[in-house]
């Protein structure tokens, strides 16, 4: 099987790989997948006073498409506004990087870290977590 | 030295030129029927045919009548379960193997369950060899076959295979093995090992794809097993179909340059491989996964904790390896061997299988050193794991969300 070009992109030239401060208050931090499935995700988030996504970092243990799903998903999320992040579809991601169907679930866990990360940051700061009420395809 | 490198031998292995220049004019000049009685050109095949089948009975210590050609090892599995079934079910009902065999060899099994048969799948040890005593309290008045793999495919391992023969014999069952990766590795023989018996393929051993041969013991005892492919009665009746005259020249060719080189490419290659192995063991948080003692000279089979073995291969994109890591498959499982071993599903989902062969160099495994330890340092730079490792933090504390 062989990967798209973008896909290889992301993955040899991750962006935004990295760690932020998740005991601050204004840091969003999403953990997804397990171990044993051969995928985790944190993908973390640093909002302003005005909701706006400022900063975004990832690290990913998991295939090529894992790690380039959530290299994408923080590209994506930085200069979104927490409520516009929201609506991130996984299958944006499955178009952009041209995920074949057994990698779809790379994006399903982009999105799933996505939401973690913005329900972090909502509960921090006083908000009640938005439950996803989507079916994944 | 060329890239990209291939380090993955027991998928399967390039084919020796000598093998190739053997083979050539049995498919122009010398392209009889093997079964045409009555004309020259059949009698030239057949001529090369009988040279191969005493090329392959000598490798394994056999006699060139115990030899029948095959398309592969999978079908010998498959005729040598099944058939031994077919032939000895009067005799009894259940066959016992290993849950680390090929799935050539489960899925006969398995396939035997449906025409009303028992199989025992019993598990091994955490280094991945069978108890014998398990083995021997298995035993049933009932068990007319007992198949064990010779060497395994994904990590290496070698089989007690004399003392498993032994024990199926002390209680009247037949032995068989896979010997796919074993032969023309180690020295494998029939009598001394008191195999009934056993698969070969010869794709695995620098001949062509889709030829194998299946040995089946003529004397102590006569072992028969009933045909699955029915035609023309060619091999003894036991698998029809026109011989496949070149691969089978191939086949012999290559189990004759195994017989002559195998003692020195052993010791190459597992002088090689333990370069590589020890040199990879340098880097932190990384295991041999099964027995390091009885293992087939040319296989380490390796886990890089807090990496996938998936993105790790796609990192060492020029070297060509196998991974226990299912990413790839659509089942989303890791490799079932690993996980027969006791192996958590995440540091099964972090192997790599190296596995030389004839035509690895030193500076490629010197090459393969370097690109690994660099793609899994890289990789774990990345990896949520590897940084939570490092602050201490135990993962098997946290709730992960199984998906």
């Amino acid at each position: 099987m062989a990967y798209s070009d973008k896909v290889i992109d992301h993955y040899t030239n991750p962006r935004n790989v990295g760690t932020l401060d998740k005991s601050n208050h204004k840091v969003g931090t999403g953990l997804v997948g397990a171990p044993e499935c051969g995928d985790v995700m944190r993908l973390q988030i640093q909002v302003d006073d005005n909701n706006m996504i400022t900063d975004a970092k990832f690290k990913t243990f998991g295939c090529g498409s894992a790690i380039a799903s959530s290299s994408l998903a923080t590209e994506w999320l930085k200069g979104k506004s927490i409520d516009d992040a929201m609506k991130i579809d996984n299958m944006d991601i499955v178009e952009e990087l041209a995920l074949p169907p057994v990698k779809i679930h790379c994006s399903v866990l982009a999105e799933d870290a996505i939401k973690a990360a913005i329900n972090d940051y909502r509960v921090k700061n006083g908000m009640a977590p938005i439950e996803s009420e989507k079916v994944h395809h | 030295m060329n890239l990209p490198i291939y380090l993955d031998n027991n998928a399967t292995t390039p084919m020796d030129p000598r093998v190739l220049d053997a083979m050539i004019p049995y498919f122009t000049t010398k392209f009889g029927n093997a079964a045409s009685r009555n004309h020259p050109f059949g009698w030239v095949a057949e001529e090369g045919v009988d040279y191969a089948r005493e090329q392959v009975a000598k490798l394994i210590g056999a006699s060139d009548k115990e030899i029948i050609f095959t398309s592969g090892a999978t079908e010998s599995d498959n005729l040598a379960i099944k058939g031994v079934f077919e032939m000895y079910k009067e005799k009894g009902n259940h066959i016992i193997t290993t849950v680390t065999e090929h799935k050539a060899v489960l899925d006969a099994c398995k396939h035997v369950e449906k025409l009303g048969g028992t199989v025992t799948y019993l598990p091994v040890k955490e280094d991945g060899m069978l108890d014998l005593d398990l083995l021997e309290k298995s035993m049933t008045s009932e068990t007319i076959l007992v198949s064990v793999m010779y060497g395994n495919n994904e990590i290496g391992v070698i089989q007690p295979i004399k003392e498993i023969a032994a024990i199926a014999h002390k209680y009247g069952a037949l032995f068989m093995t896979d010997a796919t990766q074993a032969v023309g590795k180690i020295p494998v023989d029939v009598n001394k090992d008191g195999i009934d018996l056993l698969a070969l393929s010869a794709h695995k051993i620098y001949g062509p794809k889709g030829v194998g041969a299946l040995y089946v013991r003529r004397k102590g005892p006569r072992v028969k097993v009933t045909a699955q492919i029915d035609g023309g009665g060619h091999e003894r009746g036991m698998r029809s179909g026109t011989l496949n005259v070149p691969g089978i020249v191939g086949l012999g060719k290559a189990c004759e340059l195994c017989g002559l080189e195998m003692e020195s490419e052993a010791k190459r290659l597992s002088a090689l491989r333990d370069k590589l192995q020890t040199s990879l063991l340098e880097l932190e948080e990384s295991y041999v996964n099964g027995n390091t003692e009885h293992r087939l000279p040319h296989v380490a089979n390796i886990s890089f904790k807090y990496v996938e073995g998936e993105g790790l291969m796609m990192a060492m994109k020029d070297l060509a390896v196998s991974s226990g890591s299912a990413c790839t498959s659509a089942s989303l499982e890791p490799s079932y061997v690993l996980k027969s071993l006791g192996l958590s599903d995440d540091l099964a989902h972090s192997s790599i299988r190296f596995g030389l062969g004839r035509f690895t160099t030193e500076e490629e495994v010197d090459y393969a050193i370097e690109v690994t330890k660099k793609s899994v340092l890289h990789l774990r730079e990345l990896s949520p794991l590897w940084e939570m490792f490092k602050e201490g933090i135990d993962l098997d504390k946290i709730e992960w969300a199984e998906h």
